[in-house]
């Protein structure tokens, strides 16, 4: 649907973005994952034709954004991330005239804005001046501009920023829905939201892409370490030896203690070596039983935070 | 291309500054026309035409200052450059609504020579030539306000830039009286307001007409590279 080869774009000597490629599939909710200041509003303003890049193709549906421009328009549904609203019309004209720039034939768009208006929940205020409207309504409002001519593609530039928590979690749950009949690609710097409605996540940093993958996957493959929470029975002194004296371990911590005699320790060790057995056997040599044994992924905020702060090049 | 005159057109009436412009218009023109009455019936349309072009200089600016100036402070640029019409329909879209509020003005100042055709017995033809040179002139003005007003985002600066410009460019037949030789020569063929003249003095030359339409054309043109060009930049 979306292929992205070789993007950059260079303002003077600084490279916004250098280099990104990736292709995102029919119907697939894409994650675009970075700090501020990341390339995450360049790319999409390159993928949307506001701006163009210094090199590089863009192709969305089979149409070149240079060749073709208004036929990839035609695809694309954009939010950019100041909602592009004119102030002094009411919601009503305002879809109006989005529908007409649009070219949405009007029959059609009779039935479709009520469609939309229903979903993103803009009906009751409809014919109110957009001026006076709520942060979390105007969005709204951005986002029903974007779904107008119902676009293959919907490119939303951090569509939860500067909502409260209620309207993040509702606008999350619109973008869940809308990614049955939409290809979306959604920048966002907050970490939850890609794990809560992504399929996948490019992650990207300093303008160039570090990793793609599933949420899942890149919390596996970046663990250095393999982490366990552990439970045993016995007491904190003994357990901690045995622990630590183990092949491959290298670090025990208690992470919290129930009682005298039994507490639960994270133990973190080498990725390549399965200290599971051996936990086991000593432990039930010394007499102290294992009540629980859980492997802990990273979670992706800490994936994030390695993957921003170190050069992970094994990672892509 | 419709959809955005409709918009910008409502947009301007939506807002006082149609109204302001209009009735500030016509508040100061009645003062020349009583200025002008008493010059005498045979001067009338020279004075009073020629001084309802010299307000456009300052009504103009302020008409169109807001045009892209706007969309690009808050953000509705985005919104225009991203959906599937071409750059050139936008700029003529935006060009052609400042036209017609324009164009609501000239109708609504039809009512001074209205008033000397009731009580006296002007010469038509003078009247009629003056008129479509005052909305030629007017659209040549506003072509390069709308230029000014893509310049920026802030509207005070696009209505600066585009009153410097019209003065100097309605100045540039006296710059070219006072250099004289060749450049002189060079600078008074490329003034519209000597053609303009020529349009109260009841003649209509084909060419001048031509020649008004293509100076609005090349700063229409002007627009739509500048927004092109903002696309491409590297800096």
């Amino acid at each position: 649907m979306i292929e992205i080869k070789n993007l950059t774009k260079d303002y003077g000597k600084v490279k916004a973005i250098e280099d990104v490629s990736f292709t995102v599939e029919k119907g697939e909710i894409v994650g675009f994952l970075g700090p501020n200041g990341a390339g995450k509003s360049t790319t999409m303003n390159i993928i949307t034709g506001f701006i163009s890049s210094t090199s590089g193709t863009v192709r969305v549906a089979g149409h070149d954004i240079l060749e073709n421009p208004v036929e990839v328009k035609k695809h694309i549904g954009y939010l950019p991330e100041q909602p592009p609203l004119y102030q002094d019309m009411t919601v009503s004209e305002f879809l109006d005239f989005c529908a007409s720039l649009k070219k949405v034939a009007p029959r059609e768009w009779k039935s479709q804005k009520k469609d939309i208006m229903e979903l993103v929940k803009v009906t009751h205020v409809s014919h109110r001046l957009i001026k006076n409207l709520s942060k979390g309504y105007k969005q709204r409002v951005g986002l029903a501009q974007a779904l107008v001519g119902s676009p293959e593609v919907l490119i939303l530039d951090e569509p939860t920023v500067g909502l409260d928590p209620k309207q993040i979690i509702e606008i999350r749950r619109l973008i869940k829905a809308l990614g049955k009949n939409h290809t979306i690609i959604l920048s966002t710097h907050i970490l939850p939201e890609v794990s809560a409605i992504c399929d996948r996540v490019i992650i990207i940093n300093k303008g160039r892409i570090v990793a793609i993958d599933t949420p899942e996957n890149l919390s596996r493959k970046l663990s250095d370490f393999s982490r366990f929470t552990i439970t045993v029975a016995g007491p904190q002194k003994k357990v901690r030896e045995i622990l630590q004296g183990v092949e491959g371990v290298k670090d025990v911590e208690v992470s919290s203690t129930f009682n005298e005699d039994e507490a639960s320790y994270i133990v973190e060790a080498d990725k390549d070596i399965d200290v599971r057995k051996p936990i086991f056997n000593k432990l039930a040599a010394a007499g102290y039983p294992i009540l629980e044994l859980r492997s802990m992924n990273l979670s992706l905020e800490e994936v994030f935070l390695q993957l921003t702060t170190t050069e992970a090049k094994e990672v892509v | 291309m419709l959809a955005i005159i409709k918009r910008d057109f409502r947009s301007y009436f939506n807002s006082p500054i149609a109204y302001v412009l209009i009735g500030l218009f016509i508040c100061i023109m009645s003062l020349f026309f009583v200025d002008s009455l008493n010059a005498g019936i045979a001067s009338f349309t020279t004075n009073f035409i020629s001084s309802m072009s010299y307000l456009l200089l300052f009504i103009v600016p302020i008409l169109t200052m807001r045009s892209f100036a706007e969309d690009k402070k808050s953000g509705t640029e985005v919104l225009l450059m991203t959906s599937p019409v071409r750059v050139y329909q936008v700029v003529l879209g935006k060009y052609l609504a400042a036209t017609a509020v324009f164009l609501v003005m000239a109708v609504v100042s039809l009512v001074f020579p209205l008033v000397l055709l009731i009580y006296g017995k002007p010469d038509g033809a003078t009247l009629f030539s003056s008129y479509l040179g005052f909305v030629l002139l007017g659209m040549v003005f506003i072509s390069v306000g709308i230029f000014a007003s893509s310049l920026t985002e802030n509207q005070i600066v696009a209505a600066i830039i585009s009153f410097v410009s019209l003065f100097a460019l309605t100045s540039i037949s006296f710059i070219g009286n006072y250099v004289g030789g060749f450049v002189g020569k060079v600078l008074d063929q490329l003034s519209f307001i000597e053609r303009y003249y020529e349009f109260y003095y009841g003649i209509i030359d084909i060419t001048s007409i031509i020649f008004m339409l293509s100076f609005a054309a090349v700063f229409v043109f002007l627009t739509v590279r500048i927004l092109e060009r903002k696309r491409w930049s590297q800096g």
